[in-house]
């Protein structure tokens, strides 16, 4: 046996797909659940190839339905576990995920969104934000982080294992099909070695000791008789949620401070603001930009900081609207004149931006 | 000399007494199958290692039924949570109980493929011929000319197809490791039997355990105790045959 993925530090140069699977063994993922979708393939892929060199099973499942519950099942059972999809596999898995809501199941679910809706591209877009955040019957009592290069790909796969299990929250990495298709460096690590301690799991069923003589046994609902009932559990939820929020929000800002335009963008598209950023600059232009990488839970505070200082917002998404919609949530009440770059399906340059810019001020 | 007036129901040890009387209706056979499943357990001593899911529809109130973990989960999803129990936790012994609405209709894929793999979990299905919880629809096991809420002048199978024969079904698709059997409430001895030889053939670390067990529902059935128990004794059984259809050889040696 292999003694770990990852010893101390080490440059590579690789797809998202494959940075995504050696992020879960460094994180020391017991068991993966999964079925094919494109473009989030390459994960498992990987983890099969990896994962037996540590004793670490794979499960293919019969569909996402199913790689979505048998996940829910392992972390039960007190296993770190985790699942990937895409597009109309996430669908298929918000399902399991509001079972994860309603009874505080820590899973992992990494998503490489494609196009939509339906089948449409297995290329990449933004699309599977409202999705993500808001998906299935329930109140979006999950963390979702959205990255935006393989980097960060690596470094939220593990803490989204540490976020799950420190606050019993379902836990999303939300990446796209560019970010896991494409290659480019990082830096792979131990997370022991940079003092990164993963948060202990343990099980929810199958408990030590004797159910009903040294212990009552777990019994683990999510049907309810009255609406009092569900109200209560509802709003224990969402107090619980509200209060660990402020600690698990995360966002950033570059050159904000003195700019007339700031620009909106998250994951892969705030990389194409940033360099318009950097240009608009060069060319005297004051122009800003903040993402946020939680977008569950949203950086209100943080965002409306910004909003209250700039002139003029530019949101930019490949999609139409699902990432401005959370803006407005954000902003309600904020008169700051706010503009638009929806491109659903379609990657976004920073020309684009620049020119859009340019046209604003 | 003082004598005792009430008797005390004998339950199974592992039942959870203070969950009882339990949540379903007078007459229902939910209660009878999972005396028999509480049966088999304390005889097998396997209580401490159960882990135990139920899904949705009647089968989702045996959820503090027993002195074991139990994870109530959704419709038709028994299965892949406890296989993801079981292929996280393979000590455990995993069991997902379910009705034939959760395991032939809106889970038949999680049971077919999970049969297909040779999952070493216990499924366990109650029939009783129609949609219990939601008030009576047809099921796939409805009847043919059975009247339901959805097939009021009776099952038409022309244009819904005949009932699943769901034991059949498994047992043609599972490797000879796999115990399938049918079993009926009206014979709570055999179905002891079964459910033993099902869980053992998990302790044993075989493959997949499936039996399936005729059950009674007289609130959707409209009919009186004499009616529903012709009903489940003499009716279902033309149809659904009851016996064993897999039984893994003995291991020699």
């Amino acid at each position: 046996m292999a003694d770990k993925p990852i010893q101390g530090e080490k440059r590579m140069f690789v797809t998202g797909n494959e940075a995504v699977a050696y992020a879960a063994l460094a994180a020391n993922v017991d068991i993966m659940y999964g079925y094919p979708i494109t473009p989030q393939n390459e994960i498992m892929h990987y983890f099969t190839r990896l994962a037996p060199k540590f004793d670490k099973p794979f499960l293919q499942t019969e569909d996402e339905i199913s790689a979505g519950f048998t996940t829910v099942g392992g972390v039960m059972s007190g296993k770190r576990s985790f699942t990937a999809t895409a597009g109309p596999g996430n669908t298929l898995m918000q399902e399991s995920m509001s079972m994860a809501e309603m009874m505080r199941i820590p899973t992992v679910v990494v998503i490489m969104q494609r196009g939509g809706p339906s089948t449409a591209t297995v290329i990449y877009s933004q699309q599977e934000v409202t999705m993500t955040c808001y998906g299935a019957n329930g109140e979006g009592i999950r963390v979702v982080y959205s990255t935006c290069n393989h980097q960060e790909l690596y470094d939220y796969t593990i803490k989204s294992f540490n976020t799950a299990w420190k606050y019993r929250i379902p836990t999303f990495v939300l990446g796209d099909g560019y970010q896991a298709k494409m290659r480019e460096s990082l830096t792979m690590y131990d997370p022991e070695a940079r003092g990164i301690k993963m948060v202990d799991t343990y099980p929810l069923v199958g408990l030590p000791g004797s159910p009903g003589v040294d212990r009552d046994p777990a019994h683990l609902r999510n049907t309810y008789n009255t609406e009092e009932e569900l109200y209560e559990v509802v709003s224990n939820l969402v107090k619980d949620y509200e209060a660990v929020a402020p600690e698990i929000v995360e966002s950033e800002s570059f050159d904000c401070d003195d700019a007339e335009v700031v620009v909106l963008a998250h994951g892969v598209v705030s990389r194409a603001a940033v360099e318009a950023v950097r240009e608009l600059r060069k060319a005297g232009i004051k122009a800003g930009h903040f993402r946020p990488i939680t977008l569950r839970p949203f950086p209100d505070k943080e965002l409306k900081a910004v909003a209250n200082q700039a002139k003029k917002l530019l949101v930019v998404e490949s999609a139409q609207g699902q990432f401005a919609k959370l803006v407005h949530h954000s902003l309600y009440g904020d008169s700051t004149p706010m503009e638009y770059i929806f491109k659903p399906g379609l990657g976004i340059t920073s020309d684009e931006i620049i020119n859009k810019v340019k046209a604003m001020l | 000399m003082t004598v005792t007036s009430v008797m005390e129901p004998k339950m199974p040890k592992c039942w959870r007494q203070e969950t009882k009387p339990h949540k379903f209706c007078p007459g229902c056979g939910h209660g009878d199958v999972l005396k028999a499943l509480g049966t088999a357990i304390d005889e097998l001593g396997i209580q401490d290692r159960v882990v135990f899911g139920c899904d949705i529809g009647c089968s989702l109130l045996s959820w503090d039924f027993f002195n074991f973990d139990s994870i109530q989960t959704h419709h038709g999803r028994t299965t892949p949570v406890i296989t993801g129990v079981k292929r996280a936790r393979p000590e455990l012994i995993c069991i997902a109980y379910m009705g034939d609405g959760g395991g032939y209709a809106i889970g038949s894929q999680h049971l077919v493929n999970a049969a297909s793999r040779n999952e070493r979990i216990f499924v366990l299905l109650a029939n009783n011929a129609q949609y219990g919880m939601t008030g009576g629809q047809m099921a796939p096991t409805t009847l043919p000319g059975m009247k339901t809420e959805t097939s009021p002048y009776g099952r038409d199978v022309e244009w819904t197809g005949n009932p699943t024969l769901g034991p059949e079904m498994v047992a043609a698709i599972t490797p000879d490791s796999a115990y399938v059997a049918r079993g009926t409430m009206s014979n709570l001895r055999q179905l002891t039997q079964m459910m033993k030889k099902a869980l053992q053939n998990q302790i044993d670390g075989n493959g997949f355990s499936f039996v399936e067990a005729l059950a009674s529902c007289p609130t959707n059935w409209r009919t009186n105790a004499a009616k529903t128990w012709e009903f489940v004794e003499k009716e279902m059984p033309q149809y659904f045959k009851v016996g064993e259809l897999k039984v893994p050889a003995k291991k020699e040696g």
